[in-house]
């Protein structure tokens, strides 16, 4: 049985004040999406699966998760959709603006636990961001993993994130992708289907996997029925979960999940953890 | 020694647990067949007289929408079926399908099954039951896509 998720407080004295960083640069990712370069501090350290608080002055703050690199001292990457007024705001960001943040917080994938295995990563539209850092991390560390393997679904081909990136990782030996997309011209040329379709026919051993999952709800529902079809267990299966997050140190509860705090006790958590309130509308 | 599919076909999850004569009935129907990448297995409105199990490469099922052009709604891969309009009347492809790579599958002859259906109403509830599943399957999914999850924030 795979060991349960660790939760590290690495978060500086005062966790809820911003702290103002400079904007490196910004770039489009698709025609919703972007990700945002922050200078680091002195640490600049953060685990994959984590998430900032950023702060739009003026505008407000919204928790965007980190998608660079772990293993890497760079400006920290954060990649995010339009989505409401913040992001909005946060995109017409110019490089050397300034931005407050907080973080990182949550706890993270458990990468250290799953040596050995077969690692399966399902990721749905935006939800690969969270999940980038974890593949950095792994290709890092490739000869302590079997068998490593992406299934990414995403809206259209433009709709694709990292493009050049998973067209570098499609060229390497030891990496599996597989892409899928809802909907295409006939110009496209690969699978066209949900996600989880992808899951069946995937390269891997699914009494030796464990799954890494993010994206939206529905999608992470029909994500671990089919994990579940092909053999990998509950307690081998690690989900991402969204809620409204505000405070993100657990004061003010509206990220609440059940018994727990999004913020506080995730937002990754075994699928063991949380089955029996997973995909209940009222929680 | 005359050769038949049926070793092939019952090493088919779609096909396994059918009994022994079950197997040699549907391999009576059944023939191999090759595609070159980017030709047109079948075109929306024609006689759907055939389904496919497609044993390698990726078939793409497409619709033609107004002002937008030819769509990819679908792609089958490996192990997958392609096409149920043989056994729904009027048995009239509703879609087109076309290959994207070299595509090597087992034809099966629709005419020739939906005789033996009537005749052999086990054999028939079994192809059923199979079909069923996966035309549920493909509903399921067609569900989600129409719920454009990604469009929504993560």
């Amino acid at each position: 049985m795979a060991q349960a998720i660790e939760h590290p407080v690495p978060h500086g004295p005062a966790p809820i004040l911003p702290q103002p960083r400079r904007v490196r640069r910004l770039f489009e990712e698709t025609g919703d999406a972007f990700t945002l370069e922050i200078e680091p501090d002195d640490d600049g350290r953060f685990l994959p699966g984590q998430f900032n608080m950023l702060y739009v002055f003026g505008v407000g703050e919204v928790p965007i998760y980190i998608s660079g690199n772990p293993v890497a001292h760079e400006p920290l990457q954060h990649t995010t959709r339009v989505v409401g007024a913040v992001t909005r705001a946060m995109r017409l960001l110019k490089p050397g603006e300034v931005i407050g943040l907080r973080g990182p917080f949550g706890n993270h994938w458990p990468l250290h636990n799953l040596t050995g295995r077969d690692v399966v990563i399902v990721a749905g539209g935006i939800g690969l961001a969270p999940l980038r850092p974890a593949l950095y991390q792994l290709l890092a560390n490739r000869d302590q993993y079997r068998r490593v393997v992406l299934i990414y679904g995403a809206r259209t081909p433009e709709d694709i994130l990292y493009w050049d990136e998973l067209e570098r990782w499609r060229e390497k030996l030891d990496l599996e992708i597989c892409v899928t997309v809802d909907r295409a011209s006939v110009d496209w040329r690969g699978n066209v289907g949900i996600v989880s379709t992808l899951i069946a026919r995937a390269p891997f051993d699914p009494s030796n996997a464990a799954a890494l999952v993010c994206g939206p709800e529905v999608m992470m529902r029909f994500a671990v029925t089919e994990l579940q079809k092909r053999g990998v267990t509950s307690d081998r299966t690690y989900l991402s979960m969204e809620r409204n997050l505000k405070c993100a140190v657990g004061f003010c509860g509206h990220c609440q999940y059940g018994p727990y705090f999004i913020c506080k006790d995730g937002p990754i958590f075994r699928f063991d953890q949380i089955e029996t309130i997973f995909g209940k509308a009222e929680i | 020694m005359t050769r038949t599919l049926a070793p092939i076909i019952s090493k088919q999850p779609f096909f396994q647990g059918l009994e022994e004569r079950h197997i040699a009935f549907v391999a009576g129907c059944a023939r191999n067949v090759r595609f070159d990448e980017g030709q047109v297995i079948f075109r929306e409105g024609e006689a759907a007289n055939e389904f496919y199990l497609i044993r390698e490469g990726l078939v793409s099922v497409e619709a033609n929408v107004p002002h937008k052009g030819p769509m990819t709604v679908q792609t089958v891969s490996v192990g997958e079926m392609l096409g149920w309009s043989w056994l729904i009347p009027p048995h009239n492809w509703r879609f087109q399908a076309r290959t994207q790579t070299a595509t090597r599958a087992l034809a099966f002859d629709g005419n020739c099954l939906r005789t033996k259906c009537e005749e052999d109403h086990d054999l028939g509830y079994e192809l059923l039951k199979r079909f069923s599943h996966i035309l549920t399957e493909r509903l399921e999914a067609t569900r989600v896509q129409l719920l454009d999850v990604y469009g929504s924030s993560h």
